[in-house]
């Protein structure tokens, strides 16, 4: 069987090979819904952009702009908004998407019927995610840049910071998602998780104004990384130092996030 | 080609399968006959490579399922026991999907999927959704999709549970077909007749454990009868009836809720003398034993319960 020979020397190929099998079918059911997700890329970045940063910008900067590093207000939130994009992407895909292949559809069962491991499920969607990440990312930066909130061309390396940032959320939360028999939980997320990091991490107001016992915990969460850095980036004022920091704190949560992922992957899908 | 000894899955403090062995060989058809609940799928999801054994020993083509599970299920085709179709795609790209799965060409995909299609009549469905399509045409898709790697052994987990009898002899058709092919079919059934149609050899499965094993034939000759009278009577004379009818020579008497079975060589004599101990039942059945029987026999309990 030509098949069955090749797979035989599966130890010789990289898990990437099937972990690209499984993002192969995300894309195929992402046909049918792609030009709808892009309508919603792009007014999500309008409406934000608009009501807050031009809106309530013009209020903002009146007041003058000192507390915001003297930039205008738009500019100012822009990069913070890029990376709550992201949040929201990852978050949401991390969720029901991955309930509804376990649970309602089973098409995460059908792949395990194949030689594909549970791990090369993980990986192969969060591949997907990572695509979807950078195609909304994409959109928010140009639509930032057309309403004239960048001021740096450094602002193109916010979009992989960015998108590093949704890749965190997404290997910690689906390796969590996985293990869940109903939704309910997710709506928590969405409220308590969410919310709160949205309106704390730094998008709306530095976290320096924050009472002084809850900068620490701003300081600790991941949106508040990604926020600092694409800013600081779109400002064109990123050190080195401080660049690489933002990115290892990311970099290790999601390598944790992978690891716990592969783990309860395995458990949920080999009974 | 698969070989088992003590093969036990545990789950928490619950048995689901207690020490089974079992070999299998290439190009037979083997059944695991059993109610819900005898340890049938749990069999069946260790030997998919799913489901790790708790004990024992299992050898699938010669491969470890723990160490080498994506290397046997390259060899292996599933038809799970509840469809797991991408409902939102069309018939052909699951079987697109499902291919790159295992790694083939596009135009390998292209090739197979026309000559899948038309061996499960579904070639008119092609582009259409899989949503609105009939239980026994999704069906008849899950085995379409399972043969996609060109299986050298084909796992049925209740193949026809839930389908009209129309669409359980259109699925039973394809298998016979399969098997003439000499792909090695593993199935397990909790319906005699899909067991009686299909197996070369079965084994009858309840609460974890083997209870017999054997063609249909054999395990019918062994633990029954060649005929059965079936005998139904008034509900308020049925336990006095079933004492009256000790009287008349039998191999054996099952006192079921609804009816009296006697377990005979020539049931047409036997129902001559219930009738001549003026025993005059409501309606009168004479049939050929059959696993259902079996099944009676060896567990006490019915199969589709």
């Amino acid at each position: 069987m030509a098949a069955g020979t090749r797979e035989l020397t599966r130890s010789a190929l990289p898990g990437a090979v099937f972990a690209v099998r499984e993002l192969r079918f995300w894309l195929t059911d992402y046909r049918r819904t792609w030009r709808g997700s892009i309508y919603s890329s792009l007014l999500n970045p309008l409406l934000f952009l608009g009501a807050m940063g031009l809106g309530l910008g013009s209020l903002v900067n009146k007041q003058g702009d000192a507390a915001i590093g003297g930039v205008s207000y738009l500019t100012f939130i822009a990069p913070g908004l890029l990376a709550a994009t992201a949040m929201t992407t990852a978050v949401g895909e991390s969720t029901y998407p991955v309930l509804a292949s376990v649970k309602w559809v089973k098409t995460y069962q059908a792949a395990t019927a194949s030689p594909l491991r549970p791990a090369d499920i993980f990986h192969g969607h969060m591949l997907f995610v990572a695509l979807r990440l950078t195609m909304n990312c994409a959109i928010f930066l140009a639509v930032s840049a057309v309403l004239g909130a960048v001021d740096s061309y450094w602002a193109l390396a916010s979009l992989p910071v960015a998108v590093l940032t949704g890749v965190t959320f997404n290997a910690t939360i689906e390796s969590w998602a996985i293990t869940r028999t109903r939704d309910t939980s997710f709506a928590v997320i969405f409220r308590f998780g969410m919310i709160p990091l949205f309106l704390f991490s730094g998008i709306f107001f530095p976290v320096t104004q924050l009472p002084g016992w809850l900068q620490p915990i701003a300081y600790a969460t991941p949106l508040w990384h990604g926020v600092a850095l694409c800013r600081s980036l779109s400002l064109g004022v990123a050190t080195l130092g401080g660049a690489l920091t933002h990115v290892a704190y990311l970099a290790g949560l999601t390598a944790i996030g992978v690891a716990a992922g592969n783990r309860s992957y395995r458990r949920r899908l080999y009974v | 080609m698969i070989r088992a000894r003590g093969l036990v899955k545990r789950f928490g403090d619950f048995i689901a399968v207690d020490a089974i062995d079992f070999e299998l060989h290439r190009g037979e058809a083997f059944g695991f006959l059993g109610p819900n609940g005898a340890g049938k799928s749990s069999t069946m999801r260790m030997i998919g490579c799913v489901s790790p054994p708790t004990e024992g020993e299992l050898s699938i083509l010669g491969l470890d399922p723990v160490a080498d599970g994506p290397a046997i299920r390259a060899r292996l085709g599933v038809v799970p026991q509840e469809d797991t179709l991408d409902l939102e795609l069309t018939v052909r790209e699951n079987l697109l999907v499902y291919g790159r799965y295992f790694g083939l060409s596009r135009d390998e995909i292209r090739e197979r999927t026309a000559r899948l299609l038309d061996f499960v009549q579904l070639s008119d469905r092609a582009d259409d959704q899989v949503e609105p399509l009939s239980g026994g045409m999704k069906r008849r898709l899950t085995i379409a999709r399972s043969l996609i790697n060109e299986p050298e052994i084909l796992l049925l987990d209740e193949p026809t549970t839930g389908l009209d009898p129309q669409a359980r002899h259109a699925v039973w058709d394809r298998l016979f077909r399969l098997k003439q092919q000499g792909v090695t079919l593993i199935l397990t059934t909790h319906y005699m007749d899909e067991a009686e149609q299909l197996c070369d050899r079965l084994v009858v499965m309840d609460r974890g454990k083997f209870a017999a094993e054997g063609s249909p034939r054999e395990l019918i000759e062994r633990y029954s009868t060649p005929e059965v009278l079936e005998l139904r009577f008034d509900p308020d004379r049925h336990q006095i009836a079933a004492e009256k009818l000790g009287g008349v020579p039998a191999e054996r008497q099952e006192v079921l809720a609804d009816r009296i079975l006697l377990y005979v060589t020539d049931g047409d004599i036997t129902l001559g003398r219930v009738r001549a101990l003026g025993l005059e039942p409501l309606t009168s059945l004479v049939r050929r034993s059959t696993l259902e029987d079996v099944f009676l026999r060896l567990t006490g309990r019915r199969l589709e319960d």
